[in-house]
């Protein structure tokens, strides 16, 4: 899958499920996309938070990733 | 006259012990004096706060910091820790306390100009307070807000050429001992390998995609001073494969009394003269040492590398000379499954430049765990759920004896059908043939 259609996907993933959850761990992503590489799965993830449209959240232990501005905000 | 009165924590200073209560108490005060030559860029009291946060916290036996959040630098997904406090009104210094992990260098060794500019930095950024090191071996500054995460970040990497460690689920700051620059039992390059897989893994230090943390640490011989065979995912132990030098002449001369054993350790006590048989030779786990007509004989293929007798006698023995370093996997603390050992994955590896029979290891294994891990779950548990057998394949490091962990109690080893010949199917008739009921 191109890179582009699968950055799509992962957005409209997360807007689908906006209402009930804001924050994934990373292999919630991979099994989006059964057939492609966990790496390219990354390498999409990561330039969508260069482009500032998710963003992580970390524990300091565990990493998860949701939509910029999604769930409870620092204050 | 400090902000808050805090008698709980004053009686932490009563011990016999260094107290974290006066080094916070002096650093407080530090800064209220220091207010008008600093141009403090976080609330000057921040640490006053902290010591009044903490103080509640142990009045109502209850925890006032909330864990985690959205905090880092563009383009890391690790480095930063986001801590904030749940009672900001009463203690607006601590509002933000985020905490900020180092890459520390290999072997942490650091000038004193390096160590000034950096605290130079915490004060001028942060709160003062530095924890060196942290468990996983990072300098780990504590205490500063969101804004000034881009300021420190920019400040490390531009002018103190030093970046960020790891932190959620990436990979961890990879850690060495001292290796070959000061230590002559070191078996591999160690702060070498732990410099270039670093550099090979950059994105996986900082972008996070594992299922929970992972952690590599590098012990150029079995004495292990970073104890990697406890505290790392993937740990690279440095041994041998021929036999261990002996100097007969120097046997003698410790057996004599002319050269201390233990290089002079244990000297404040009269322990009497030295007695090789009570203290070496007794003591090698597998028994294979002895003396023979004056000399010190040792049956090497039995040796387990357990470095008692080289630590003993540093002058008489020595490490071999085919020098490599063994891979081990699936070490862990007890978080949610107990606590663990490494497993021996590869036995002996030679640690030569350009490293690429380890790194294949490394990115075999990653690709597994990636696949296969669930959220949270530390490469130790997956080879527990999965099995060892599983690790072995998808590395295609092929079954050794040395994989077994005791006889008859961790049998991994199984028979696939296809490597069978003739399967698993077969023809009763024929069998009762032979063997008639």
């Amino acid at each position: 899958m191109e890179k582009e259609a699968a950055k799509q996907e992962i957005l409209n993933f997360l807007e689908s499920k906006a209402g009930s959850k804001t924050k994934f761990y990373f292999n919630d992503f991979t099994k989006l996309f059964p057939d492609m590489k966990s790496r390219d799965v990354k390498k999409a993830l990561s330039e969508l938070v260069q482009e500032e449209k998710m963003m992580y959240w970390s524990s300091g232990s565990t990493t998860l990733y949701g939509l910029k501005g999604s769930g409870k905000q620092e204050e | 006259m400090p902000k808050h009165e805090t008698p709980l924590l004053d009686q932490l200073e009563s011990g016999p012990w260094p107290s974290f209560v006066s080094d916070l108490k002096r650093q407080a005060e530090s800064r209220t004096q220091k207010q008008n030559d600093i141009e403090y860029q976080i609330p000057v009291d921040v640490v006053d706060d902290l010591l009044g946060l903490l103080e509640l916290s142990y009045v109502e036996k209850e925890v006032h910091w909330k864990h985690g959040g959205i905090v880092g630098v563009f383009g890391y997904g690790g480095g930063v820790i986001g801590r904030y406090c749940d009672q900001p009104q009463k203690f607006p210094g601590v509002a933000h306390f985020h905490t900020v992990r180092v890459n520390q260098p290999a072997g942490k060794f650091y000038k004193t100009d390096f160590l000034r500019q950096l605290a130079d930095l915490w004060d001028f950024r942060g709160s003062g307070v530095t924890n060196m090191h942290g468990s996983t071996g990072d300098i780990i500054l504590l205490g500063t807000t969101t804004p000034q995460l881009e300021e420190i970040f920019f400040e490390l990497t531009h002018n103190m050429n030093q970046d960020l460690g790891g932190s959620g689920s990436n990979l961890r700051t990879p850690e060495s001992c001292l290796g070959e620059s000061r230590c002559e039992w070191s078996c591999y390059d160690a702060q070498e390998l732990c410099y270039q897989l670093t550099m090979e893994y950059q994105d996986e230090l900082h972008r996070p995609a594992f299922p929970y943390k992972f952690k590599f640490k590098f012990d150029g011989c079995p004495n292990g001073c970073v104890a990697s065979i406890a505290r790392s995912d993937l740990s690279f132990i440095g041994t041998w494969r021929d036999d261990i030098r002996i100097d007969q002449e120097a046997v003698a001369a410790y057996v004599g009394g002319e050269i201390q054993p233990n290089g002079g350790a244990h000297a404040g006590k009269d322990w009497g003269p030295f007695d090789i048989q009570k203290e070496v030779i007794d003591l090698c786990p597998t028994k294979c040492m002895w003396m023979e007509g004056g000399k010190l004989k040792i049956n090497d293929r039995e040796c387990t590398r357990c470095m008692h007798c080289l630590n003993v006698m540093p002058r008489a023995l020595r490490i071999g000379n085919d020098r490599g370093l063994s891979i081990l996997a699936g070490a862990k603390a007890p978080i949610l499954d107990g606590a663990q050992m490494g497993s021996l994955l590869l036995p002996f590896v030679k640690g030569e430049e350009p490293y690429d029979a380890i790194k294949e290891v490394i990115e075999n294994i990653w690709d597994w765990w990636m696949e296969e891990g669930k959220n949270r779950e530390r490469l130790g548990e997956t080879m527990k759920r999965q099995g060892f057998q599983k690790l072995l394949e998808v590395t295609g490091i092929p079954a050794d004896p040395r994989h077994v962990e005791h006889p008859r109690f961790t049998p991994y080893i199984f028979w696939k059908e296809e490597e069978v010949p003739g399967g698993f199917e077969r023809d009763i008739a024929d069998y009762r043939s032979r063997h008639p009921k």
